[in-house]
């Protein structure tokens, strides 16, 4: 007598990943930008149909994983009709849309947003401002030395992370990465107003006394190094930081079965920093504390090893 | 890592002050009794509580006015209340200069150091001040009082003004106009001494208004001659009329007529106001709101002031109309709290207008249904914004909105909005009343029907005053009995702090839309504020920098720098040690204003350096 199976085979599993049913692809919008004719799908930005021009356009509070809060203002364009110069990191095209890129209107706010800043923050850790300054042929030294900056001490009040905002350029993104666009943890937002306008915890409170859960997605997103890894402002403190002599290498999160992307910034052998690609699926940049403040059991080597 | 202890308990008083505007708290979770039987481990709040974000202004007003400042354990009482993470809800209580998060006395008086009560020797108000109860900010010895410079407070016809808080059980809010210094302490002494200080009356609307009963008038018809706290003496003086005529042809006819009217927005921006409602009546999304504009803060203004003071029922009125026009159920009124008495005259109109069945469920037997709720700003000029006080009445920061969309597109709560300034509603009345074609026959082709002024400063008889569209600034100047004191004029400010300085070789221009856009000024908000040869006006164009300078929200950087910048420049000028040249200095200052005018988000940045351009291209106009 044979015994009816208790386990049976599962049944194959569907030779290709499901995926969602296929949108119509949105109808095309025309327009010109900078005296030549585009087409673009419509829905996109101007930015993202500049870049698909090979157009070259500065942001600082843009990135593709937020929301566009269009506050820093240099991204601005030009466009024929408007009474305003509008941000394009958050303005759809519109069909017969004339955008003018490199218009003289178009230049000026541009020098003078990056004038504004660096002169009133320390830009020295962000690369692409010298570039933009140079292109726009911005002087911040122009305004003096007594200009009004935003300088103040390093805020040093935890292991994992230090936050100096006098590189702080007010782009809202460590907030919008704190909040709804990724962590929704809501540790910190803008307080004060006007030039005195300050990323702050609830009532200024030390990072550890705050709901901070050091995700770090903050300092993922800061275009300015206001927010860093606490490794590399030791390093750099200690004049041992060479961004040159490092190497990247992409592994996956060993923590839980998510399966997150690091990428390890190693120097002299040493994990420095730990990010994720922006165009990683499953992180679209952002990681939790194990993934990004996790690794030092990695060098924990015996002694003598 | 720590776990973050709880936090300390709100006193009994914030936790009055809070449950007076959100109820007692249903369960332990919110901050109430802990009781097993209820609060078992169910989750509470959630959208329910969160949908309830936009009560959080109200709640700050309640703990600031009950305990004079606003404690970490109070704010953390609102956040568990409404569900806001406490540092967003610290943000929003930093952002309103009204609000204190820092330790501040019950009784404070605010000095109005603003251009127009500068011309008024505010100065010399502060000084005294300054001798009597030490610098501003700080507290006095006994801890019960302190006193603070201020923006324009809307009382410029008698100026200098003072607006006195005073915290407690039974909050006092009241301006005093003119103030001295030893006015502003006697009430202040009362205040520390516990007693209720004597309500300032307010001043007789006299002087305020020299037109009062004149015939001819449209817009001050009932201002100083009806009674604004009875709702039967507003229907006995012609109120309702136009209400009941909207109601008799429906909304399409409605907006029809006041599209007929070619009625422009007042506050500023001069947007047809028929274009605007039609496109909120024909917006699919639902509901439709309506919300009127009284945070009248553009410095040298204060018609809207004296509109919601003295006839409180024609706002109430054309609100009702607007929202039947375009479809909504519901209205907020916006006003700023430096209006104590408007608020009381607007909050005892709308609770007789229930009464009289002329606003709730079924207005004038219609079945139309419509409530509005008064809701007040913070100290914060850029709030008259449209999109920034937006949302501030949805518990956030004031900080606009990119445009587009608009605010008929997506407005308050993201819902389709007709948000109208006060004056620009009170032609609303006449217009339904009276047929768009009699409203239309006064004004000229492209500025119809009348305007109010406000005239401030160095003339005989500031106060309020409505002319007909094209009257000329030297006729409406002569109407407030010319220039005080014989002397000459230096300057005329134009349209407030936004708005355009221009030279007495300008007193035949005619005050319409297309007139002053042709000498390259604005109307804006209908201020005229005249400055002598004795004043020194680099100093005026100081405190102008200063004001948007403060009240700039700070979100985008051409405005949050540039207005900065720009008042360091104009403190070289006024010292006397430019950088370079004064020719130099003003080459910088046009750069810097032509940046903030193509790239600020809102109108705050783009009109910034607006008068202090317009003074400084004007040669002979300032010394420098």
């Amino acid at each position: 007598m044979t015994l009816d199976p208790i386990f049976t085979t599962p049944l194959a599993r569907p030779s290709r990943v499901p995926t969602a049913p296929s949108r119509p692809e949105p109808a095309p919008v025309e327009l010109s930008i900078d005296g030549r004719a585009a087409t673009v799908p419509t829905g996109s930005t101007i930015l993202e149909a500049c870049r698909a021009q090979g157009i070259d356009t500065p942001t600082l509070c843009f990135l593709e994983n937020l929301t566009p809060v269009n506050v820093c203002r240099i991204c601005v364009v030009e466009v024929t009709g408007s009474r305003v110069l509008v941000p394009a990191c958050s303005r759809t095209v519109e069909p017969g849309m004339e955008i003018q890129t490199d218009s003289d209107r178009v230049r000026h706010s541009r020098k003078m947003v990056l004038e504004f800043l660096g002169s009133s923050v320390d830009l020295s850790l962000a690369p692409d401002v010298a570039r933009y300054m140079e292109r726009y042929g911005a002087d911040p030294a122009r305004y003096g030395p007594v200009a009004e900056t935003v300088a103040q001490p390093v805020k040093i009040d935890n292991e994992l992370y230090v936050r100096d905002y006098s590189r702080c350029i007010l782009c809202y993104k460590c907030v919008e990465a704190c909040g709804v666009d990724a962590q929704n943890t809501f540790a910190i937002a803008v307080a004060g107003r006007g030039f005195d306008a300050r990323i702050s915890t609830e009532a200024n409170v030390p990072l550890p006394a705050s709901a901070c859960v050091y995700c770090g997605n903050c300092i993922g997103v800061c275009p300015t190094g206001a927010l860093m890894f606490r490794s590399e402002f030791e390093m750099r403190r200690a004049g041992t930081w060479d961004e040159a002599a490092q190497t990247q290498t992409d592994t996956i999160c060993p923590y839980c079965g998510v399966g997150c992307t690091l990428t390890l910034h190693v120097q002299d052998n040493e994990i420095v920093t730990v990010t994720s690609p922006l165009d990683q699926q499953i992180t679209e940049g952002h990681l939790c504390i194990k993934g990004r403040f996790g690794f030092r059991f990695v060098q924990n080597r015996a002694e003598g090893e | 890592m720590d776990l973050r202890a709880v936090a300390p308990r709100p006193s009994p008083a914030e936790r009055a002050a809070v449950d007076t505007v959100l109820g007692p708290p249903e369960s332990g979770w919110a901050g109430g009794r802990r009781d097993s039987a209820t609060d078992g481990h169910a989750a509470r709040g959630g959208h329910e509580a969160r949908s309830r974000r936009h009560l959080l202004l109200p709640a700050l007003h309640a703990v600031q006015a009950r305990v004079g400042w606003i404690s970490e354990p109070a704010l953390g009482y609102i956040c568990r209340r409404l569900t806001i993470p406490p540092a967003e809800a610290y943000g929003v209580a930093t952002f309103y200069s009204l609000f204190s998060t820092a330790p501040q006395p019950p009784a404070v008086a605010h000095i109005c150091d603003d251009i127009a009560c500068r011309v008024a020797s505010a100065e010399a108000v502060c000084a005294d001040l300054e001798r009597a109860l030490g610098p501003a900010r700080t507290a006095s010895p006994d801890g019960r009082t302190t006193w603070l410079r201020s923006p324009c407070l809307g009382q410029c016809d008698r100026a200098p003004a003072a607006l006195l808080t005073v915290a407690g059980e039974r909050p006092v809010s009241a301006a005093i106009a003119p103030a001295d210094a030893a006015g502003i302490l006697r009430q202040l002494e009362h205040a520390a001494t516990g007693m209720a200080p004597g309500t300032p009356t307010s001043a007789p609307i006299g002087p305020s208004v020299p037109q009062a009963g004149a015939p001819g008038l449209r817009l001050l018809a009932r201002v100083g001659t009806v009674d604004p706290t009875s709702v039967d003496a507003y229907r006995a003086a012609g109120g309702y009329r136009a209400l009941e005529r909207a109601l008799a042809i429906g909304p399409d006819r409605t907006i029809a007529e006041v599209t007929a009217a070619r009625l422009v927005g007042r506050g500023g921006a001069a947007f047809p106001t028929g274009r605007k409602w039609a496109a909120v009546a024909a917006a699919p999304a639902r509901p439709h709101y309506v919300v009127c504009n009284a945070d009248e803060s553009e410095p040298g203004t204060f018609k809207d002031r004296i509109l919601m003071e003295e006839d409180p029922f024609a706002v109430v009125e054309a609100m009702t109309i607007e929202a039947f026009a375009t479809g909504a159920e519901r209205g907020f009124l916006y006003l700023r709290a430096e209006y104590p008495l408007a608020a009381e005259r607007l909050t005892n109109a709308l609770a007789r207008t229930r009464g009289a069945g002329l606003l709730g469920p079924d207005i004038l037997g219609s079945g139309f249904a419509f409530e509005i709720e008064l809701r007040r700003g913070a100290g914060a000029y850029v709030c008259g914004e449209e999109t920034a006080l937006f949302n501030s009445i949805e518990g956030k920061r004031g900080e606009p909105r990119n445009k587009p969309p608009f605010p008929v597109e997506r407005g308050l709560f993201g819902r389709p909005t007709a948000i109208n300034n006060v004056e620009t509603l009170a032609n609303v009345l006449p217009i339904l009343a009276d047929g768009a074609a009699a409203y239309a026959a006064t004004g000229t082709d492209g500025s119809t029907g009348t305007k109010l002024f406000c005239l401030s400063g160095n003339v005989a008889r500031p106060g309020l005053y409505e002319v007909p569209f094209g009257t000329t600034l030297g006729e409406l100047l002569d109407l407030a009995g010319g220039v005080r004191d014989g002397r000459h004029i230096q300057a005329i400010l134009l349209g407030g702090a936004a708005g355009t300085f221009v030279g007495s070789d300008r007193l035949d221009t005619p005050l319409t839309f297309e007139g002053t856009r042709a000498i390259g000024a604005s109307l804006g908000s209908g201020v005229v504020m005249v400055f002598d040869d004795a004043t020194d006006l680099l100093d005026i164009l100081r405190r102008i920098a200063a004001f948007f300078r403060d009240e700039s929200c700070g979100q985008c950087v051409p405005c949050r720098v540039g207005t900065v910048r720009q008042e360091e420049l104009l403190h070289r000028l006024a010292n006397g040690h430019p950088r370079g040249t004064a020719a130099d200095e003003l080459a910088l200052l046009g750069e810097i204003g032509r940046a903030m005018r193509d790239a600020s988000i809102c109108g705050l940045g783009q009109t910034a350096s607006s008068a202090i351009e317009s003074a400084l291209r004007q040669p002979g106009l300032v010394r420098l």
